[in-house]
């Protein structure tokens, strides 16, 4: 239930964004969420519908555009997919990597008329 | 017509977990992110883990809880400045709350902050207080599969607590998947296996973390 509060923060983005290039109508937002963030597209969209009531960017669409989890090798450099949460370099069995993308959840862009 | 925004949705929390961490800086203090599900014994262990550090370091301890002031009044007991933020239905704390309650706590003279979070395995992981030290518990009673359940707090989280210990006879908990599956997560997470209830491994915990707390200093 926290995408109630994860909701309420994007929305602000979007109409900040929107009121600094005048729109009169948000009618898309377009957002990229990681797929080991724990917000649900799904709940976003619930909320989406209550809290934008009344404002411009009520009745926009939402996008999501998942990224799959990848990690950085710390040992070897190499670049990987993370299945089943294993974060073991499968090049060189590396136990040290980083998040590079997979965690996000961000606005990228907004349609406005 | 289309705006480029690229802007994250955690941006805003996460620019006021910085402003958390430059006031702690300047004070000198140590802040302690401790997150769990309900009843896996965060109060009791923080009780225990205060008589661990008494003598050895300064606390102040920030209670978060949906409703209820119960944990904040069990420490202010004990003559730890405590304070309770009731988040008033909200499933975690966000910085912003945290920044508050360090605003209104006494915290001269103090070196380590635990902050309890709301009890929950998923959202607390995902919002930054400004810590330096993230702790979560997982008690026995909850099972050695948690990890594959809710694998961001897991990966995400510098040290394991395993509370309970005592009750392992009494349950098919099994330490060693436990530890093979927190492991391929997060290679690098310190695990102390404990029991609040007979004191079991609680001195290497405490021991740990005065070590990690005077190093910061």
């Amino acid at each position: 239930m926290h995408e109630m509060s994860v909701t309420e923060s994007m929305l602000g983005v979007v109409l900040r964004h929107a009121q600094r290039n005048r729109a009169g109508k948000v009618t898309a937002i377009n957002m990229v969420l990681g797929e080991f963030s724990t917000v649900m597209p799904e709940s976003v969209q619930f909320y989406f519908d209550i809290i934008s009531k009344d404002t411009i960017a009520e009745g926009a669409d939402l996008n999501f555009r998942r990224t799959k989890l990848i990690a950085k090798c710390e040992t070897c450099g190499d670049e990987f997919e993370v299945v089943e949460y294993d974060f073991t370099c499968p090049g060189c069995k590396g136990e040290k990597s980083e998040i590079i993308s997979g965690r996000e959840f961000q606005v990228e862009s907004i349609e406005i008329s | 017509m289309e705006i480029e925004v690229l802007e994250g949705v955690f941006d805003a929390n996460e620019i006021i977990a910085r402003e958390n961490r430059a006031l702690l800086d300047e004070l000198g203090a140590f802040m302690l992110n401790l997150m769990a599900s309900p009843g896996a014994g965060k109060t009791s262990f923080i009780m225990k883990t205060l008589e661990g550090v008494a003598g050895d370091l300064q606390v102040a301890v920030i209670e978060g809880d949906i409703a209820g002031k119960v944990d904040s009044e069990r420490i202010a007991a004990t003559g730890v400045p405590a304070i309770q933020i009731n988040t008033g239905g909200s499933c975690h704390l966000e910085a912003k709350q945290v920044n508050t309650a360090l605003n209104r706590l006494d915290l001269e003279g103090a070196q380590l902050v635990i902050v309890e979070n709301v009890g929950n395995l998923v959202c607390p992981a995902e919002f930054k207080l400004g810590e330096d030290l993230k702790v979560m518990i997982l008690s026995v009673a909850e099972g050695h599969d948690k990890p594959i359940k809710y694998p961001l707090m897991f990966s995400e989280s510098d040290v394991l607590i395993v509370n309970k210990i005592d009750l392992i006879p009494h349950t098919d908990f099994d330490m060693e998947v436990l530890e093979g599956t927190v492991r391929k997560m997060n290679p690098s997470v310190e695990i102390f296996k404990i029991s609040c209830r007979t004191g079991e491994g609680l001195g290497a915990w405490t021991e740990w973390l005065k070590e990690r707390v005077k190093a910061s200093g």
